[in-house]
């Protein structure tokens, strides 16, 4: 969510319980202000909350003038003090992808785990069991970045491609209508398309290339894997994502507002398929 | 103008001359009225209509038609001859088309002018004279105006709707306006009317102007012209898009003109769209109407002191200092629908339980206890009767074909638990939202605990929906959520210690068939405990709701039929029992209640609860927060002295491996094996023919005949 609506975003994400206490949010409003001005960023989001056992990462993310250039992640313990986190590469998505369980809370931990690698020595080739030390911030990065990858979510007209490519905020976006909002199609992802290319012609046809440059969550596997409810009547919808739980959109329709958070523990909720 | 209608009757008789000085002064005069037009129009106008009574004549169908034309130019209508001279090298089609120019002016004046024009142009004629005569008030502003139409009329050269038609026509009209500059006739009118126009302008764009004035005029009928309609129509093609387009153009036309008449139903549609926030607004209005029933102070006292409510906001304001929270607004009306249930049933005790989201709505759920002897439970056992079906009873029997009798026992139903006991110790309710019904779940059994401790589905938001998992679960979702209910309780629900203590007996209780002590009460002499030592230690906090038994019962039930004696001995508490039954159960145990939650088992080295303080910044007012690691988004809190739970999140345990579904079990040895059922290979024929040979041997009474016999069938067996 935007560092500057974060009140009232907060108030609006509400309905999935998991918020933040008021000593929290005023301190985010004050250090998220100061992140924006060190870091020259032209938007700073609130991106969420990652619940360790011994302390909670509250990340933020802040992005440049293309929307959709690779965002700059920073977490911090406090709210007051943020570090920036190197960004995430396929090989440490790989790496991170055997530690199980719940994030400690405390970055410098490591994770061990041992597994068989082919050692080999002169001419032999054994292999050998070796202890391979994953640290905890490493894995925080590639969570995130699995998580934005996912399910990062963004109505569809709030940004629009500019023919030479970056892509802007649409400052003329006044929300989707209500029937636009019970759709999945009216949301994408807020990442590079991966499924766009795979679109026929045809499809394509009917697409505005200025406007639906981005996957929409209409296609995800497994089907069913968001919720779409609309709470406050029909003044509020509220997307979950059951594949990352904690992971709540919410957007008032005909209005500016919308935004995500993720509140959670951090792990996949692998078995989605047995619970649908 | 009424000199125009009266000259008409003249215009056999009056020559071009005197056409043209009526038609000057008409000019004049209509120039008047027409303020409103373009100057160049009108000069136009008078251009091209001037030259006609002089064009006419000289061929006979232009003299048919130049009676119309007569009468625009003035009362003095020339007489067909007078204008030929002129204009005779004028083709005919130019001069039809003056004639049409000039006819629909005219027939606002006349309606016996129009049967004398010639056919082929007549229904153009018609149709300009209706639509100039639809328009045409008798006034003399009106009268401006029909000369506006019929100046748009006579733009429109061809009076039908056919583009093409048109288009063809008018390139038709100007290459006759090409050939008319050669007109002395035109150049006379040029100089004549120099004054007037403003530089002559080209031939080319009088005929653009005529055409579109032509296009512009208003039908008489609909109300419509075909300029507006041709640019409705195109601009919808262009937004549209459709395929095909030049196929189903027609049918566009038809779809524009109907447009028109179609209501904007903008804002219907909005008014359907905001409807169902209405609904929840009245709803939600109700809830807060309530309370203004009569106002009497005395019932306010009562209300007040008798009052069963918990104060929600505030045990939310402590909750939001921990992070979790529904936000103040949504909080104020579960409050209110709170009020509203205790308002309705007779309650004892309430407590906002937690919210549990699904997958299309959630669930707001209440935690209740009924008033003593108010318990509104009614609910017929549907147990399962037992079916037990031993080998060895005796009912209706028939020796010979019967089927063979299955040992199979169906397990005994263990019964649920006593309404105000163990896990059905409170009543839950749950609403979908604030100011919707609230609708009581159905006490939990045994069996709904054991399967939902296998399953894990997510829940939709409707009660009624069907459960579909393996194992089969007993009930829908209404049954499963108060399964998750009550497991989450049992789990979550913790107290600071010494808040709560047993409650005193008098006797022990060796007697009862539980040996457990399963009540508590509030301990008056609670002093609270400092939020620090809260923190920093799980074992100031205890549950305060018995733990479920893997059986799916907070107190045990043993299944196996005893006698009263064995039962009362085996069932307590500390003695394990070695029945000499073939069959029995170890009685299940689980901590006791008011056990502190150090005890309870770590997932995989994961410590079972986190503790936190909820502010670091300003420690002396900060509360301590116990959050859940078996049951994400449990959450307790204290200050030391006041306490609460709470849960909101999905309603299902953490479990860091996958989910497995139970694997099927084996097929079960259902009948006794024995002679009737078991199979056997059919035999081979050496053995039959032994056995046919012992049996023969047996019958016969031993002999040595029989022997030898047998040898001998043996024999030939043998050889066979």
């Amino acid at each position: 969510m935007d560092a500057e609506s974060l009140l009232l975003s907060l108030e609006l994400a509400s309905g999935s319980g998991q918020g933040l206490s008021p000593d929290r949010r005023a301190s985010l409003l004050t250090s998220l202000m100061l992140v924006k001005r060190d870091y020259r960023y032209d938007r700073v989001l609130f991106w969420g909350r990652i619940l360790g056992l011994v302390a909670d990462y509250y990340i933020a993310q802040g992005l440049s003038e293309d929307q959709l250039s690779p965002r700059k992640t920073l977490y911090s313990l406090n709210c007051m003090e943020w570090s920036l986190l190197p960004p995430a590469t396929e090989e440490m998505v790989v790496q991170t992808s055997v530690v199980k369980g719940r994030f400690m809370g405390d970055p410098s931990h490591e994770y061990e785990h041992t597994e068989l690698q082919k050692m080999s020595e002169g001419e032999k080739v054994f292999e050998e069991e070796v202890v391979v030390q994953i640290k905890e911030e490493t894995r925080l990065v590639s969570v995130i970045d699995q998580i934005d990858k996912a399910v990062a979510v963004i109505p569809r007209g709030a940004l629009f491609k500019t023919p030479f490519g970056p892509i802007h905020v649409n400052r003329t976006f006044e929300g989707l209508s209500l029937s636009e909002a019970k759709k999945l199609s009216s949301y994408f992802h807020f990442r590079e398309p991966v499924e766009l290319k795979n679109k026929t012609l045809l499809e394509k046809a009917d697409l505005d290339p200025s406007l639906d440059f981005m996957d929409p969550l209409e296609h995800d596997i497994p089907k069913g894997s968001w919720s779409i409810q609309m709470e406050r009547g029909n003044a509020l919808v509220v997307l979950r994502s059951l594949l990352w739980p904690g992971l709540t959109f919410f957007h008032a329709p005909r209005t500016k507002n919308y935004g995500y958070i993720y509140v959670g523990t951090g792990e996949k909720n692998i078995d989605l398929p047995f619970m649908l | 103008m009424e000199d125009l209608t009266s000259s008409k009757q003249d215009q056999e008789n009056q020559e071009l001359g005197e056409a043209r000085r009526p038609w000057e002064e008409i000019s004049a005069s209509s120039q008047d009225p027409e303020s409103g037009l373009s100057e160049p129009l009108e000069p136009e106008q008078w251009l091209e209509t001037g030259p006609q009574p002089r064009s006419g004549p000289p061929q006979s169908p232009q003299s048919r038609a130049s009676p119309p034309l007569d009468d625009v130019t003035g009362p003095g209508a020339p007489s067909p001859p007078s204008p030929a001279p002129e204009a005779s090298f004028i083709p005919s089609t130019l001069a039809l088309a003056r004639q049409q120019l000039a006819a629909p002016w005219q027939s606002d004046r006349t309606t016996d002018v129009n049967p004398k024009a010639e056919t082929p142009h007549s229904h153009r004629l018609e149709q300009s004279s209706d639509q100039g005569k639809s328009t045409a008030p008798q006034t003399c502003q009106s009268e401006g105006d029909t000369f506006q139409q019929s100046q748009q009329t006579e733009r429109h050269l061809y009076g039908s709707e056919d583009v093409s038609n048109n288009n063809s026509k008018q390139k038709e009209l100007r290459f006759n306006i090409f050939q008319e500059e050669d007109s002395n006739s035109n150049y006379e009118l040029d100089h004549t009317e120099s004054g007037i126009s403003e530089g002559a302008p080209s031939p080319l764009e009088i005929a653009i102007q005529s055409a579109k004035a032509y296009l512009l005029k208003t039908s008489s009928k609909s109300g419509l012209n075909l300029y507006d309609h041709l640019s409705d129509m195109l601009t919808k093609v262009l937004d549209e898009r459709p395929e095909n387009a030049v196929d189903i153009i027609e049918s566009i036309s038809q779809d524009v003109k109907m447009a028109h008449f179609r209501k904007k139903l903008d804002t219907l549609q909005n008014e359907n769209e905001m409807l169902p926030v209405y609904e929840t607004a009245e709803k939600q209005k109700a809830l807060f109407l309530q309370g203004n029933l009569e106002g009497v102070d005395q019932e306010l006292e009562d209300e007040i002191a008798e009052s069963s409510l918990p104060n929600v906001m505030e045990s939310a304001f402590y909750f939001e200092q921990a992070g979790v929270g529904l936000g103040t607004d949504e909080t104020y009306r579960i409050f209110l629908a709170l009020k509203q249930l205790t308002d309705t049933h007779p309650i004892q005790r309430c407590r906002f339980w937690g919210k549990i989201l699904g997958l299309e709505m959630n669930y707001i759920v209440a935690e209740v206890e009924f008033r003593e002897g108010e318990d509104e439970e009614d609910v017929e056992e549907e147990d399962v009767t037992e079916e037990r079906d031993d080998g060895d009873s005796d009912a209706e029997e028939n020796d010979e074909d019967e089927l063979p009798r299955t040992f199979y026992k169906t397990p005994q139903v263990i019964p649920k638990e006593e309404n105000r006991t163990g896990a059905n110790k409170y009543v839950y309710f749950v609403c979908n939202e604030p100011g919707g019904p609230w609708v009581k779940l159905p006490p939990v059994t045994p069996a709904q605990i054991v399967t939902a401790r296998k399953i894990k589905k997510f829940f939709t938001g409707r009660l009624e929906t069907p459960i579909v998992s393996y194992p089969p679960f007993p009930g829908n979702e209404s049954n499963y959520l108060r399964a998750q209910i009550a497991r989450i309780s049992a789990g979550t629900h913790v107290s600071p210690l010494g808040f709560y203590q047993f409650g005193e007996e008098e006797g022990e209780e060796e007697e009862e068939v539980e040996g457990r002590r399963d009540s508590f009460e509030e301990n008056p002499d609670f002093e609270g405990i400092q939020v620090i030592d809260l923190v920093e230690s799980l074992s100031n906090w205890v549950h305060h709701v018995q733990h479920i038994l893997s059986q799916g019962r907070c107190n045990w039930f043993n299944p196996i039929q005893k006698s009263e004696e064995e039962e009362e001995e085996e069932d307590e508490e500390k003695e394990e029992e070695k029945g000499e039954e073939p069959e029995y159960m170890e009685q299940e145990v689980g901590p006791p209640l008011l056990t502190p939650i150090s005890e309870d088992l770590e997932i995989q080295n994961i410590p079972p609860w986190t503790t936190r303080l909820s502010s670091t910044l300003i420690p002396q007012y900060a509360i301590a927060i116990l959050r859940s690691n078996l049951w994400p988004g449990a959450y307790a809190f204290s200050n030391g002295k006041k306490f609460e739970n709470f849960y909101i999140g999905w309603g299902h345990k953490y479990s860091p491996d996958n989910y497995t579904p139970p694997a099927l079990p084996p097929v079960y040895q259902e009948y006794p094996s024995g002679a009737e059922i078991t199979e056997m290979d059919d035999p081979s024929v050496e053995e039959e023919q032994a056995f046919r040979a012992a049996r023969e041997a047996a019958a016969l009474p031993v002999e040595e005949m029989g022997e030898t016999e047998e040898d001998e069938d043996e024999d030939d067996d043998s050889d066979q």
